[in-house]
């Protein structure tokens, strides 16, 4: 493969104008997302999530609404193949009986249960505990580092002793103490709880930001012009703190799925009937040489979840970060230094 | 200075006793210890119901019995400790902690500088060949093991580096799938390290595949998993691979005479090949000894480099005394090694002897060498799991660190001036990059104990996280907090740690702020 490398003396116009056509005539958000959309294992990331999400969201239906996946989570069949083995198989190319999906694609346990829509339970599970903990932790978060930020003084103290303090507890420690007293029966709850005590980062960093963003121009010319405090948080400053927070909202919900596995492996985060990938694992361990697959499902989709919003937050990082310069690579320096051989309109 | 340490402490008591004071409500609200008796079907339930409410002073105020526990706990400051008896099992907390305590450590403490050696090692060289192959390689693979559930991977290693290699271990001959694997994975790692232009990229690869079709075909043929010890050649050639590796990252090669005091070192060790088997025999040994010597070599190596002179002997000194800690470690484990046949063929393993649960085979006792053996293949997979996650956090870490450095002005200056690669990165960039480190790792640590909790229990340490989820469990709230009061003290102290570290390796942050 050979590309015509721009003219020498030329490269730094063709870097320029690729990094000319990032900024023109665009909003924030446009350029958050234009390069977000060159980080591939960001897009990857993101749709592995859309896919696994929509897959749980849609097989076995959510609360009243019913999905198109044929049993439930807790619903006991006859075994479909002996030991309750999977029936999804591989096409024959990659050395499988031809391809095939069958009533109990990711295989049966020891009752009859559908691994597929036990799982897909889980998953669900996960997903709320991550929204609902993202939620909690962003608002308290980003509400308490922007006071602390904004006010400094002896409410900045009296915030920050009190973050100094929850940052303390060993996570998993006070989660299983909740969780013990949430008790299994509420996912929701759990998760409003987990959610009280994982915010401390996030308002750590907000606050970093707030401190120098509050000592910038705009925001005297916002005062000057008349607007209250909370209007200059709210319009003014969270707006450019928005990176900070995003990311690290990433992390947290990634931080968040794995914990509420490891509590429910512990056996002091969700507990039967509730479904929970981590309670699947600790409840399937023990047969894990008889009957690999209940154990390889949901540690499988407890990955898929982490890894991918783990490469989004680091994709959104890149993206928000105005220093980050993205190497161009040689076919873009190339077709860059083509338009301006043609003389072609920038 | 003095007053910065006298208001840290005050504030940090104040931290310790506002936290344990919400956790013992906490818990108080969590724990049940009627639990018990309310499914009991005993005639006498009412009076086991009211012995239980009076030996746990249940009818006082939760607040009170809190101060009735501090005042236990405040007794630690003059010696007199009590944090109160686990009423299941009527023991005094004090002692059920000695032992644990130690446990924890143990696991951990390897684990933790394992993880950080091979995390920083691979985050720098990731920095250095940034958006290569090997950049976007090491960066997945941290995000996957970041990503892992520690329980999950338990129990893979369980199954595939315990059961199925003491299998494995009944015959042990490399099949040949595993040959071109090994070949084709390190050699390729090895490319991308190095990285460069493509002849030197090809030299790397036909050296390092050479390399390790070499190691590989030895430990067959010599069925080096059968016993391991090495003899003397072998370890002549990796003690003065090691003096080598050492001079090129202290000084460089082209400093002759750091490389003869690292050289004249790894002589010292090879030497002492022999001699070193009858001060095995004739001193009684333990762990203190054998810390003992290690530290006795690396004054040698001090003393040797010394010796070599020059015009900057310091230098020198350090080459040496780095190479003597490599060179030492492989008399000691050459001497674990020569144990391992006695070991695997023991009544108690009989060639099973990488263990899946526990801290110690029960009943197998013996020489120092013998337990110490036994200590480490116990010790194998849970380390193996603590390392994987950690090891992911610090290649992020320091991977950040060390881009954030090299963009430096000073970084361009030591170019300029002409300084070799080696200097600017080992000089330069690495001591630099290593400050935002030094107030991430205490507080790692501390995240490692929390973490512990569930790598103990999956391989049934009792250390203690164990402890404390095993009465947390069982509604018994004195070893529960006293759990709580010890994490609450680590988190304290590791974030001054922190702290003073940052203010000791970066000059502009003031303590007094």
């Amino acid at each position: 493969m050979t590309f015509d490398t721009p003219r020498p003396g030329h490269e730094d116009v063709a870097e320029n104008a690729i990094e000319l056509k990032d900024v023109q005539g665009l909003s924030q958000g446009q350029i958050v997302w234009r390069r977000f959309r060159r980080h591939r294992g960001a897009i990857g990331g993101l749709l592995a999530l859309l896919a696994v999400v929509g897959l749980a969201f849609t097989s076995i239906g959510f609360g009243p609404i019913p999905g198109w996946w044929q049993h439930t989570p807790s619903s006991r069949l006859d075994l479909i193949n002996p030991m309750g083995r999977p029936t999804m198989a591989l096409p024959t190319w990659l050395g499988g009986s031809g391809f095939a999906i069958g009533d109990a694609p990711f295989g049966q346990d020891e009752i009859g249960r559908d691994i597929f829509a036990r799982t897909m339970r889980g998953v669900q599970t996960s997903v709320q505990v991550m929204v609902i903990i993202g939620l909690v932790s962003a608002v308290l978060g980003v509400l308490i580092g922007a006071c602390a930020g904004f006010y400094r003084g002896w409410i900045d103290q009296g915030l920050m002793r009190l973050t100094d303090l929850i940052i303390t507890f060993p996570l998993v420690v006070v989660g299983a103490v909740l969780g013990k007293i949430a008790g299994g029966g509420n996912v929701a709850l759990l998760a409003l709880f987990l959610g009280l005590l994982i915010w401390p980062g996030m308002a750590r960093l907000v606050r970093g930001d707030f401190l120098s963003l509050r000592e910038r121009e705009f925001v005297d010319a916002a005062r000057v012009a008349g607007a209250s405090d909370w209007r200059i948080i709210r319009k003014h400053m969270i707006p450019n703190a928005m990176g900070v927070i995003i990311v690290n909202l990433t992390l947290v919900m990634s931080a968040a799925i794995l914990l509420e596995a490891a509590l429910s492996y512990l056996g002091f985060g969700v507990q039967t009937p509730n479904v929970s990938l981590g309670l699947m694992i600790s409840q399937y361990q023990s047969a894990f040489s008889t009957r690999p697959w209940l154990f390889w499902w949901p540690g499988f989709f407890i990955i898929v979840l982490v890894l991918s919003i783990n490469f989004i937050g680091d994709g959104l990082r890149d993206a928000f970060d105005p220093r980050q310069k993205k190497v161009p690579t040689a076919r873009q320096m190339a077709r860059a230094a083509r338009k301006i051989e043609k003389g072609a309109p920038q | 200075m003095v007053m910065f340490l006298i208001r840290r402490l005050l504030a940090s008591t104040m931290v310790v006793l506002v936290s344990t004071f919400i956790m013992y409500l906490l818990v108080d609200i969590a724990l049940d210890p009627l639990e018990s008796l309310r499914l009991s079907t005993d005639p006498n339930v009412e009076a086991q119901r009211a012995a239980r409410v009076a030996m746990l002073n249940l009818e006082t105020p939760v607040i009170l019995r809190y101060f009735d526990w501090l005042g236990g706990v405040t007794g630690c400051l003059w010696g007199s400790c009590n944090l109160g008896v686990a009423w299941t099992t009527s023991q005094p907390v004090t002692g059920l902690l000695a032992g644990v305590v130690a446990t924890t450590l143990q696991l951990v403490t390897a684990a933790t500088f394992i993880g950080m050696f091979f995390g920083i090692a691979v985050g720098i060289i990731s920095a250095l060949r940034q958006y290569t192959g090997f950049d976007y390689s090491v960066t997945f693979m941290s995000f996957l093991f970041y990503s892992l559930p520690v329980f999950w991977v338990a129990v893979l290693l369980k199954q595939w580096g315990a059961i199925k290699f003491n299998n494995f271990l009944r015959n042990p001959d490399f099949p040949v799938w595993f040959y071109v694997l090994m070949v084709f994975t390190v050699s390729v790692v090895a490319m991308g390290m190095v990285g460069g232009d493509w002849i030197t990229r090809v030299k790397v690869l036909g050296v390092s595949s050479l390399g390790t079709l070499g190691v590989l075909l030895y430990m067959d043929l010599t069925k080096w998993l059968i016993d391991p010890s090495m003899g003397i050649v072998v370890l002549a050639l990796i003690a003065v691979g090691w003096a080598f590796l050492v001079t090129m990252l202290s000084t460089g090669l082209r400093d002759r005479r750091s490389l003869g005091g690292a050289l004249t070192v790894a002589g010292v060790g090879v030497a002492l090949y022999y001699p070193m088997f009858y001060v095995w025999v004739w001193l009684p040994v333990s762990w203190p000894l054998v810390i003992a010597l290690g530290v006795l070599a690396v004054l040698v190596g001090l003393l040797i480099g010394r010796l070599w002179g020059g015009p900057d002997p310091w230098r020198t000194a350090r080459t040496a005394a780095l190479t003597a800690i490599p060179v030492s470690s492989l008399l000691f484990f050459e001497r674990l090694f020569m144990t391992w046949e006695t070991y695997t063929t023991h009544s108690l393993i009989r060639g099973r002897p990488i263990a899946t649960f526990g801290r110690r085979t029960p009943n197998l006792e013996g020489s120092f060498w013998l337990e110490t053996t036994d200590l480490f293949t116990h010790l194998l997979l849970p380390t193996i799991t603590l390392v994987l996650i950690g090891y992911a956090s610090y290649t992020r870490y320091t991977r950040a660190s060390t881009l954030e450095v090299l963009n430096q002005d000073y970084i361009r200056t030591a170019r300029a001036k002409g300084l070799t690669e080696r200097t600017v990165v080992m000089r330069h960039a690495f001591r630099n990059a290593l400050i935002p480190l030094a107030s991430i790792a205490p507080v790692d640590v501390i995240t490692i104990l929390g973490g512990a909790v569930i790598t103990e229990r999956i391989f049934a340490w009792y250390g203690m996280g164990r402890m404390f989820l095993d009465h947390l469990a069982a509604n018994d709230i004195a070893p529960v907090m006293a759990y709580i009061l010890i994490a609450a003290i680590f988190a304290v102290v590791a974030n001054f740690v922190a702290d003073l570290c940052y203010s000791i390796l970066d000059p502009r942050i003031r303590l007094n702020a």
